[in-house]
């Protein structure tokens, strides 16, 4: 524990801390460009230079240099002033003065500096250097003139996304950054790299020229694209959502997100239900209509259906407002058919520790050994993946997986595709089961879709034997882990929007989709059956239903949502639904009334404390109710052969915003299907 | 002056053939196992004992460098590493000895190796240097052939081999942290220090990295005693006897093993013929290597050739090469040419360096025109102090020197550029 | 023109293999287990080597050694690095040529030392003989032009280097003379050019005269 001076301020710290990181500890902000505390220390920026007396008498970089003992560290002497003056002249000297043009501009790290650093004109009377852009995909625009060749973008990509494809060319004054063979970054973080760039040289190119940050207005929020809950900022301007950004959560996204949550508002704008519609009984065609005729046809039908011939699925965008409100509704009406599991997923509900990620996403920082069991990380959760990757970049741990291959960011052990080797793997005792015996902190995560299978419940079984076998649940670690991918589904399942036995969806009458629009689920509805579709988007969904009822995307209400954790999260409004397009708890509260049950709360606020009186994990925002290990699934059952497959194929296409987004669909085209795009443009 | 017996290097010119047999009548290999027998620690303290100071450039004692490694192998192999990378306009020295006498840098590998306790050298010579190279694997292979590389070395009872690995063209690998990462097939770019090599070198193993001529040097040092070493040299600080590679406007240029702290004026009298036009054409000289700031004639008429006289006229001795320039010399060309070697070498990674160099090259080919301003002469300095002392590696330092040297002597004639490119303007 | 820009340039074949895979193995085996890495130079260099042998590639009927593109990715799959950690490498170091040059690649030196030596005179003898500007290759592919910095035999100066070899003690008329032998495909005697042994001074060596006079030097 190394104690040192920074201007004349004590300060104990961890071996090995630099002095950067020491500095910050106490509240002294060292400018940086190319140093990031969640990558490698290249010190090629040189703009933390600080003074450290009885050392050299030049100034050192206090991103590379570690605290030691009795040091006395000095960040803003006469010395240290001078030499980051030059270092900011010379970054100065090519880099263009177009911030009045720049999309970084008013939250640029360089002019941010220059207004503490820089000179009042500039010394340097020669040409200024220009350099080329590079093609970096539909993402990540790029003006290379102005960078600064900090490499952040290039360590980012090896060290978190886990893709070598960027990297810094040529030498000297020539030295540039890019991929060098015309090609987009094959990442699904690439977004990240627009905001690690200090500059504006790699910035949003759905974003550019759209708006300055600083008339934005900025709500923090939770993402939906996947159930890791990853924290965001959403940026709007008017009722028009512009750009979203990550928040920092060291539990869950620390300060990254995908570039699905990034990327896809644009599809928030696009094939929007904004009006409420009926299918005319006749003509089969839908009808405008407006609020009040459609709760009172529609309640008028439902009071035609028995309790047990109707049902209601919640879908994989919903908050736990609106799923608890649906299922207050259905209750009062005595319908017990309720199901979020739309993906027809059987596994055992009775054991929360059975279906939720124990260890917390935060755990693949300690795990030493990963199971994986049919999942693609990288595809059901990239910023989970880049965790894992991270975990196999430091500290080159072991990773193996059961399942189908895939095109994974980091080595693995490819051991088997069927739950015969989970079994297989529970018995031996060498190779990987001996691996993840005799790691400290093994881990098994499992993909939340391979229970959709007959067998899923003792496929369930299967995995609660392999994971007490093989020692992942011990003293203080959790390490049995199952990921789901639906932001709704945890809450779904807190509150019990699930049948234990499930029931014959072909069979009901009456089925109320609440953002349900797979083709899976639609397909399994009786063809004459009365269909409700409550959402945002003008997809599969709303073309089978009777009754059209425009709800909100994420962005446009206040919700809370539960992710694969278990760790409820809150979500807030940042713009308002398009036309007349309601919050969903209001929709189901009005119906509620209409069918003349109405449900007991006015106001979010009384919603929430109903919903938390009964259901106490909404109460805990932020943290994680406690769920005991115990058995779970059907142990004794049998499971087939039948092997696992990976749930997404196409990461930019995997919901209703999604498939509405210009952006996800030319990543799509650029990433996933290239060869149909060549195809298709010929 | 010093005589042929006292001299190490007997086949500088090649005037034999470089290869073992001859190498050993030149006295190589020549009781290498019993100076091993002694154990390292002898040969440390022997190596003290000489004064040898690393033949590199930057001076650093070479017994005190390989008392940095650790005392005892651990988990990761120590490693040797030698730099060839001979890439310093104004030095030609190492590739006299790998090319003429390449056995004494084997042997002396397999004893520095030996001291500490790596088992596998590596050669880094400069890509260009194919001929060299090609005598360096010969001699190599010869080694191996009669037992003096390999499973007990020359009889010493330990393993050794060398390796040789070729440069690309990159003068920054004559930086030993960027050696060691083009070494491992990176870029060659400059690591931070800390770590140092000693703890975290070739491959993160403890690594020593020494200059060829030092490496060289050392089976004569121990066969004849670091006292016999030291005995030679201005002072205890500055000892022995060293390649001195004359350049420039002599008569004669040459490179000669002479006694540290020599003359300058009798070295480039007696050796190379003398300047060209006599002594008193003499304008200048870059002292030891580009990267040290030039000495205009009136110092050069008494100063010593070693590393603290030099140092106290603000110069350095560096890779002792002198490049002497004579009264037609356009001197500011002369540095603004190495400003561009330095602009070209920059390995891009550090800003001052990398956006610098380039300030620097641009501002004085105006000024070889004497298209500027005069204030601009004390910009051109104000630039030079910002990379100098900013950047992980000496680079930034070795561009901001010579430019710091023209302005500290030549000054006037800058100015006099200047206001007559003025006059012309105007003229027109 | 910046290296990297030949990477995506039009020249560039779609195939390369290496046709001694002996030389391939014997490089990797040079380095202990586990660092294949260190080899990608060295097999640059083969690359280049090679395809001096078996090119040319592009328009130039015959041409000199660089490095194709499938070159640089063959490596990065022989060492199992990403290919852009080639590419880096390729375009930093000066001697990788990235595209088609001349048969014989003459680089001149024209830092301070041969400068101060008429280094001048040399690039125009050979600019003035050739009729091209440096960084240019002759129709007939035999020649490019190429400056270079300090290729360390400032003793020797002017001086230039010849694919692998090193012209020393240079005068415009001994370049022009070089040039036309390589037109003959005759390659000259490499070394200095004015008749001296080494590095010794021109006058006769000042030290180790014995040995000079042994060898007839003296």
């Amino acid at each position: 524990m190394p104690k040192l001076t920074i201007n004349n301020q004590e300060v104990d710290v961890a071996l090995g801390t630099s002095i950067i990181q020491a500095a910050e500890q106490i509240g002294i902000e060292i400018p940086r460009f190319c140093y990031h505390d969640r990558l490698t220390v290249p010190a090629n920026c040189r703009m933390c230079l600080v003074e450290v007396e009885g050392g050299p008498p030049k100034p050192v970089a206090s991103c590379a240099m570690a605290c030691g003992e009795g040091m006395v560290v000095k960040t803003d002497s006469p010395m240290v002033k001078k030499a980051r003056k030059g270092v900011m002249e010379m970054l100065l000297i090519n880099h263009p003065l177009d911030c009045p043009i720049c999309d970084q501009g008013g939250e640029c790290d360089l002019q941010d500096q220059a207004v503490a650093y820089g000179f009042d004109r500039s010394r340097y009377s020669e040409n200024k250097r220009a350099v080329k852009d590079k093609p970096l995909g539909p993402l990540i625009k790029t003006t290379m003139t102005r960078c600064i060749n900090c490499t952040r973008c290039v360590r980012f990509g090896e060290e978190v996304a886990g893709v070598t494809e960027l990297g810094q060319l040529n030498r000297g004054e020539d030295a540039e950054i890019g991929t060098f063979i015309a090609k987009a970054i094959s990442t699904e973080m690439s977004g990240n790299m627009i905001d690690i760039c200090p500059v504006g040289a790699l910035t949003s190119k759905p974003y550019a020229f759209k708006a300055r940050s600083w008339e934005l207005k900025k709500t923090e929020s939770i993402d939906v694209h996947d159930a890791l809950g990853c924290n965001i900022r959403v940026d709007s301007r008017g009722n028009e959502v512009l750009r979203i950004l990550p928040r920092l959560n060291e539990d869950i996204n620390e300060e990254w997100i995908d570039d699905r949550t990034r990327f896809a508002y644009d599809g928030l704008k696009k094939k929007r239900l904004d009006r409420p519609y009926i299918k005319d009984e006749v003509s089969k065609k839908l009808r405008a209509v407006e609020w009040p005729e459609a709760l009172s046809y529609l309640a008028d039908k439902m009071k035609t259906f028995k309790a047990n011939n109707m049902a209601a699925l919640a879908g994989d965008l919903c908050d736990a407002e609106s799923m608890f409100a649906l299922k207050g509704l259905m209750k009062s009406l005595g319908a017990d058919n309720l199901e979020c599991r739309v993906d027809g997923a059987q596994f055992d509900v009775t054991n929360k520790s059975g279906y939720r990620f124990n260890s917390g996403i935060a755990g693949v920082d300690e795990a030493d050994a990963i199971l994986l069991v049919g999942t693609n990380p990288r595809r059901e959760a990239a910023v989970l993946n880049a965790r894992i990757r991270r975990a196999f970049y430091e500290r080159n741990i072991a990773i193996a997986l059961i399942g189908e291959k895939m095109d994974a960011t980091f080595e693995y052990e490819h051991i088997g595709t069927s739950p015969q080797d989970i079994e297989k793997l529970s018995n031996a005792r060498t190779g990987f089961a001996k691996t993840l015996k005799e790691a400290k902190n093994p881990m098994i995560i499992v993909g939340a879709d391979v229970f959709a299978r007959e067998d899923g419940l003792a496929l369930h079984g299967l995995l609660y034997t392999a994971a007490e076998k093989l020692g992942v649940v011990k003293d203080g670690w959790n390490g049995f882990n199952v990921l789901h991918h639906a932001a709704s589904r945890m809450a779904a399942l807190e509150m019990g929007f699930t049948l234990t036995n499930p029931f014959d969806l072909g069979e009901m009458g009456f089925v109320y989709l609440l953002g349900v629009d797979n083709h899976q689920t639609l397909d399994n509805i009786h063809p004459h059956a009365f269909v409700v579709y409550q959402g945002h988007h003008g997809d599969a969904g709303a073309h089978r239903a009777d009754v059209i009822l425009p709800g909100a995307a994420y962005t446009e209400k206040s919700g809370l949502y539960m992710n694969t954790e278990g760790r409820v999260q809150r979500g807030r409004q940042a713009i308002d639904p398009p036309g007349q397009a309601r919050e969903d708890w209001t929709i189901i509260r009005a119906l509620s009334e209409e069918c003349g049950n109405a449900l007991p709360y006015n106001n979010l606020a009384q919603l929430r404390s109903a919903l938390t009186a009964q259901y106490t994990a909404f109460g805990m925002v932020d943290e994680i109710a406690p769920a005991a290990w115990g058995a779970f699934g059907d142990i004794k059952g049998t499971v087939t052969a039948k092997v696992f497959e990976n749930p997404i194929d196409n990461f930019y296409l995997t919901n209703v915003i999604t498939k509405a987004s210009a952006t996800m669909m030319k990543c799509s085209a650029e990433f996933v299907m290239p060869d149909e795009t060549l195809k298709a443009a010929e | 002056m010093l005589s042929d017996k006292d001299r190490i290097y007997t086949n500088l010119y090649g005037f034999e053939p470089f290869n073992l047999e001859y190498a050993k009548k030149r006295g190589d290999w020549d009781g290498t196992a019993a100076l091993i027998k002694k154990g390292r620690e002898w040969i440390i303290e022997e190596m003290k004992k000489s004064g040898l100071r690393g033949r590199g450039g930057a001076g650093f004692p070479t017994g005190l460098k390989w008392s940095f490694m650790p005392k005892e192998l651990k988990d990761k192999p120590h490693y040797l590493v030698i730099n060839a990378d001979e890439s310093e306009p104004g030095t030609c020295k190492d590739r006299e000895i790998m090319r003429h006498d390449p056995h004494k840098l084997i042997e002396g590998a397999l004893l520095a190796g030996f001291a500490m306790q790596a088992h596998h050298a590596f050669i880094y010579i400069r890509g260009e240097f194919v001929h060299e190279g090609s005598e360096v694997v010969q001699a190599i292979e010869e080694a191996r052939a009669a037992g003096l590389l390999g499973k007990n070395a020359a009889g010493s009872g330990w393993d050794f081999d060398v390796t040789l690995h070729r440069g690309a063209g990159a003068y920054i690998c004559g930086e030993e942290t960027a050696l060691l990462e083009s070494l491992e097939g990176k870029k060659g770019q400059p690591r931070n220090k800390p770590p140092f090599p000693a703890m975290a070198g070739l491959y993160s193993a403890p690594t020593t990295i020494n200059n060829v001529e030092t490496i060289a040097s050392v089976p004569t040092i121990l066969r004849r005693g670091g006292s016999w070493f030291a005995s030679f040299g201005k002072d205890e600080k500055n000892t022995g006897t060293k390649l001195f590679c004359i350049s420039g406007h002599v008569n004669s240029p040459c490179v000669v093993e002479e006694e540290m702290g020599i003359r300058m004026k009798d070295l480039i009298e007696k050796h190379a013929g003398g300047v060209r036009g006599g002594w008193d054409n003499l304008k200048a000289v870059i002292p030891g290597g580009s990267s040290c700031p030039l000495l205009p004639a009136e110092i050069c008429d008494t100063v010593l050739m070693d590393f603290d006289s030099l140092r106290e006229v603000q110069s350095g001795l560096g890779t002792a090469g002198l490049i002497v320039m004579d009264k037609s010399t356009d001197i500011i060309y002369a540095i603004a040419r190495l400003s561009y070697f330095y602009k070209h070498e920059s390995c891009g990674q550090c800003t001052p360096c990398r956006e610098g160099t380039g300030w620097l090259w641009r501002v004085m080919t105006r000024m070889v025109k004497g298209d500027a301003e005069l204030e601009e002469i004390d910009m051109l300095l104000d630039v030079t102090k910002e990379i100098e002392g900013h950047t992980i590696c000496a680079h930034g330092d070795a561009s901001a020197w010579p430019i710091q040297g023209l302005m500290r002597h030549f000054r006037p004639e800058v100015e006099a550029r200047i206001l007559a490119y003025r006059k012309a303007k105007k003229a027109a | 023109m910046k290296k990297s820009n030949a990477i995506n340039a039009s020249f560039q074949p779609d195939s390369f293999e290496f046709t001694d895979p002996k030389a391939v193995k014997e490089i990797i085996g040079r380095y202990p287990q586990g660092r294949e890495h260190s080899a990608i130079m060295p097999l640059l260099d083969l690359a280049q080597r090679q395809i001096a042998v078996t090119g040319p590639y592009g328009d130039l009927p015959i041409g000199g050694g660089w490095i194709t593109r499938a070159a640089m990715d063959k490596i990065a799959e022989i060492c199992g690095v990403a290919k852009i950690k080639i590419y880096e490498v390729a375009t930093f170091y000066s001697m990788y040529n990235l595209e088609p040059v001349g048969k014989y690649l003459i680089q001149l030196c024209t830092t301070t030392p041969c400068w101060l030596c008429n280094a001048n005179d040399i690039v125009k003898a050979c600019t003035d003989h050739l009729g091209i500007k440096i960084g240019q290759t002759t129709k007939d592919g035999y020649f490019t032009l190429m400056e270079v910095e300090c290729l360390g035999a400032c003793t020797n100066a002017p001086m230039i280097q010849m694919n692998d070899l090193y012209y020393e003690d240079l005068t415009g008329e001994k370049m022009i003379e070089i040039l036309e032998s390589l037109k003959k495909d005759i390659i000259p005697p490499h070394g200095p050019q004015n008749g001296r042994r080494g590095s010794m001074a021109i006058t006769g060596p000042t030290s180790l005269q014995e040995q000079a006079k042994k060898a007839g030097v003296l």
